[in-house]
């Protein structure tokens, strides 16, 4: 397996550290003029999304890990796994639930999402920037309110709970942004 | 990429770097300090096992030399003052090799300058007389604090005796710990990483801070103090937090130096680095006799950056290191 050494180190950058894959967010290189030089770097675990903080001896070299993003379309969750396709080759991956666990709320059926493959082998999960759901569950409206003002909790089918209007009926589509769990706008048809 | 042709600093902080060298040079002129050049290409180069060096060959074939480019012009510089030159300065490129980052870029400008017969506390003050002409206005909030006090104030550690066990429990309950693995029984790499990591940031609010009377393992080039073995005479400048130079009270025992040198081309050979061959230039500049002197160098690149507060050397050098 290659190697990076610090002088390497950059966003971005995939590294093994505590046998799981991590990917580089930032990088300072800190060294007082008569000293010893470190680089203090933060990394995102890709196995469990935490960002830690850690300091290397410069110099040093740490493993790369063999890890790529792609694109694949959701087909279907069997109550253990979700399946993924990539488009163009029809090659199916199926994710566990520690790999779909933080976004299985915004996972819509044929959405293009990304995957991350660690030596194959789904890691994560990024649903598109926006998905399209179906409010499955909320309050009535009231019906002459289209300000938008005040809002109230709406299920999607998907199950995630989403902040809407107050004109937002069962039975509508409405666009969310998944980055932030916010209600974007109403879908027409 | 197509934008790389152009400078990533814009005009405004090139100009400011022209009016920079200005004002130094007129700050020396009026001190009668006398301005000298040294060559950036050297036969012989430091033994710091923490300065990695440029190196090329002269072609003269089948014995090509070996030449490196100055880390620092120090050792012409003192070979200079030894021959009677009188109180002088630089301003030139340094090359450090593999350092590249918001505050480090492998070919920067040095400001040095050694004043004869002044104690470092003189030399101190002239550094702040400097970098108030360089901003163009005296400067507010001036410290000078030792090295120990501004270490103790910050992290309770003594300084100057180590204490692993108490130096890794403080790095435990700071949000330090790789400390604890990377620096093991090093007593050096713990102050580096201490230092850079908490006492470093504490200086971030103080325009200028001197911190002097580094440990004695610390001591580089400065001579070890007379009334306390544990410290040497030298100091750091900080300008909010920034690193900017490093002054000594300089080491003028010819045995003494070469004895820095032999132990730290042991590191180097313990680290599986080059051993470099000592300078025989300087060691004889020295053995014929250095003048009491002070010395310090400022990072010219750094120094303009606090003076257009920005947040990288890219901000004001025209084409650092990614677009040479």
């Amino acid at each position: 397996m290659a190697r990076y050494s610090t002088s390497e180190f950059k966003a971005g950058l995939k590294i093994m550290l505590d046998q799981d894959p991590c990917a580089i967010i930032e990088n300072e290189f800190i060294k007082p003029g008569k000293g010893q030089a470190f680089n203090r770097v933060k990394i995102r675990n890709l196995s469990n999304g935490r960002v830690i903080e850690r300091t290397f001896k410069s110099g040093e070299s740490v493993e790369s890990a063999d890890v790529m993003d792609i694109e694949v379309q959701f087909l279907y969750s069997d109550g253990e796994f979700w399946h993924f396709m990539v488009p163009d080759t029809f090659e199916q991956y199926q994710a566990d639930s520690n790999a779909v666990e933080a976004v299985v709320k915004w996972l819509k059926e044929q959405d293009i999402c990304t995957m991350t493959l660690w030596n194959d082998n789904p890691i994560s999960v990024v649903p598109p920037n926006f998905v399209e759901l179906a409010v499955t569950e909320t309050d009535p409206g009231l019906k002459g309110d289209t300000s938008g003002g005040g809002g109230k909790p709406a299920t999607m089918e998907s199950g995630a709970v989403v902040r809407v209007p107050l004109f937002i009926q069962i039975g509508e589509m409405i666009r969310i942004d998944t980055r932030t769990g916010e209600y974007v706008s109403r879908v027409k048809d | 990429m197509q934008e790389s042709w152009k400078p990533s600093a814009d005009l405004k902080a090139l100009r400011q770097r022209a009016l920079m060298l200005e004002r130094i040079r007129a700050f020396f002129v009026e001190k009668k300090v006398l301005e000298v050049e040294t060559p950036l290409l050297c036969s012989a180069t430091g033994t710091d096992p923490q300065l990695d060096f440029f190196s090329s060959f002269y072609h003269c074939e089948p014995k090509n030399k070996q030449m490196f480019l100055q880390t620092s012009p120090e050792f012409a510089m003192k070979r200079l003052l030894a021959a009677g030159s009188g109180s002088i300065f630089q301003i030139c490129k340094a090359f450090r090799n593999a350092e590249v980052g918001r505050f480090h870029n492998p070919e920067f400008s040095i400001l040095e300058w050694y004043r004869v017969d002044f104690t470092l506390d003189q030399l101190m003050d002239e550094v702040v007389e400097l970098v108030a002409k360089v901003n163009g206005h005296p400067l507010n909030k001036v410290q000078k604090i030792s090295y120990k006090n501004v270490f103790e104030q910050v992290t309770g550690l003594n300084p100057l005796v180590f204490c692993q066990q108490s130096y890794a429990e403080y790095a435990d309950k700071n949000g330090i710990k790789d400390a604890v693995l990377l620096c093991e029984d090093d007593h050096s790499m713990w102050l580096d990483f201490i230092f850079s990591y908490k006492v470093q940031p504490s200086l971030e609010s103080q325009m200028l801070c001197m911190v002097y009377g580094y440990p004695a393992i610390q001591s580089s080039l400065a001579r070890i103090n007379k009334q306390n073995p544990l410290v040497s005479d030298r100091f750091e400048v900080f300008i909010r937090g920034i690193e900017i130079g490093n002054g000594f009270f300089e080491l003028s025992d010819v045995i003494e130096q070469e004895q820095r040198f032999d132990q730290e081309n042991k590191v180097r050979k313990k680290k599986g680095l080059a051993v470099v061959i000592k300078d025989d230039k300087f060691l004889a500049a020295l053995r014929s006799g250095l003048p009491d002197c002070s010395g310090v160098a400022l990072g010219l690149d750094r120094l303009l950056m606090t003076v257009c507060s920005t947040e990288s050397l890219a901000d004001v050098i025209a084409f650092p290191f990614g677009r040479a």
